[in-house]
């Protein structure tokens, strides 16, 4: 499991530099991610060491939300009166983004798919 | 007086938070299955509340807490990278439907940033808090930072931020099903692109292939909203 920690904070370590030497507007892990994803790509497969680390850290990913979703509390007072309207924009707006997204995909794969089976 | 020097000891230890916020997900991951996966009773949106309540009670500060806490939070970064081993698993779906991932990817960015605005517009909300609404699809530092740059709050976005995530983990899987979206890799790139981390956390719940995308999702949709918002705001007169 050492293998796999070491992989991923070297990742994420190379990630945080890149962000910063060059400014970039996105987290040093999601750099990190894209870094594995490539070496993973040249390497062609993963390891079993890597593979245990990174299904045992996802099985949990939920649980390490937790911390900054507490953080909430911090900006009861901020969102004063308008906390109703901003409870309703923000529920909206997440119904219409899920089910637009979901259907322009699903509509895209379904054209997809029929444009091969024309083909053959 | 022996309870309060041992209140003292233990709220002074970061020791203490942490134990109780694995054991209060554990308790509520609990209830959750008992329940038979009501959505509303989602692990992490009990956790969040069940833990505000306890510290509210217990008259201590956010920052007192996440000095226990934050050992949790730091494996939110080799997390992160760690969803490119499921990503790399689904290579070859991948590089079938690319073309369709892109696409959904770009309309999710937009939609998930101009829904926002709209309705809080039509609700008479004010510029500012408008602002500040349009990064909230994306995670929380990438959020921030397009907060400000656009004119917002970045603290109130971090705040829409994680209500997002909740909204999208707790409703998102529900209201795919019934909007007819069977497709596992849909229903993955819907959800990362929609609620980012959280939703990705609840969307591996549901299907390793949607959990692979929906990482996917919530790492592009980053690059692309820090990408497209900003001139795109320009454009239409907002800055």
């Amino acid at each position: 499991m050492l293998n796999g920690i070491a992989l991923l904070l070297f990742c994420q370590l190379c990630g945080e530099a890149l962000v910063r030497l060059f400014g970039w507007p996105v987290p040093g892990p999601v750099i990190g991610m894209l870094l594995l994803f490539l070496w993973l790509r040249y390497r062609g497969r993963s390891s079993h060491d890597l593979d245990l680390t990174a299904d045992g850290l996802l099985k949990y990913l939920a649980l390490l939300f937790v911390p900054a979703g507490v953080g909430v509390m911090v900006y009861f007072d901020a969102l004063g009166g308008t906390w109703l309207k901003l409870g309703v924009t923000l529920l909206a707006s997440a119904v219409i983004t899920l089910v637009v997204t979901g259907w322009t995909m699903q509509w895209l794969l379904r054209r997809q798919k029929s444009e091969y089976t024309d083909g053959l | 007086m022996v309870f309060d020097s041992f209140w003292v000891y233990l709220a002074a230890s970061p020791l203490w938070w942490l134990t109780l916020t694995i054991l209060v997900y554990l308790a509520a991951q609990k209830l959750f299955l008992k329940s038979g996966s009501i959505a509303l009773l989602n692990p992490v949106a009990v956790s969040i509340v069940a833990l505000i309540v306890l510290l509210e009670l217990s008259r201590t500060s956010y920052d007192a807490y996440f000095a226990g806490a934050q050992f949790l939070h730091f494996l939110l970064g080799p997390a992160t990278v760690a969803l490119a081993v499921p990503l790399f698993r689904q290579m070859a779906r991948l590089r079938a439907i690319w073309f369709p991932v892109t696409v959904s990817l770009a309309v999710g960015v937009l939609v998930g940033a101009f829904s926002a605005v709209a309705i809080g517009y039509a609700l008479g909300l004010d510029r500012e808090t408008l602002i500040s609404l349009a990064p909230k699809s994306v995670t929380t530092p990438v959020a921030m930072g397009i907060s400000e740059v656009l004119g917002g709050i970045p603290a109130m976005t971090a705040a829409f931020v994680v209500f997002t995530g909740i909204t999208g983990a707790v409703i998102g899987l529900r209201i795919l099903k019934a909007a007819g979206v069977t497709d596992e890799s849909a229903v993955g790139i819907a959800m990362g692109v929609t609620a980012h981390g959280v939703g990705t956390a609840r969307a591996f719940e549901a299907h390793p292939v949607s959990g692979a995308f929906a990482g996917l999702a919530m790492a592009l949709a980053a690059f692309l909203t820090a990408l497209l918002l900003p001139p795109v705001f320009e454009w239409m007169g907002w800055l």
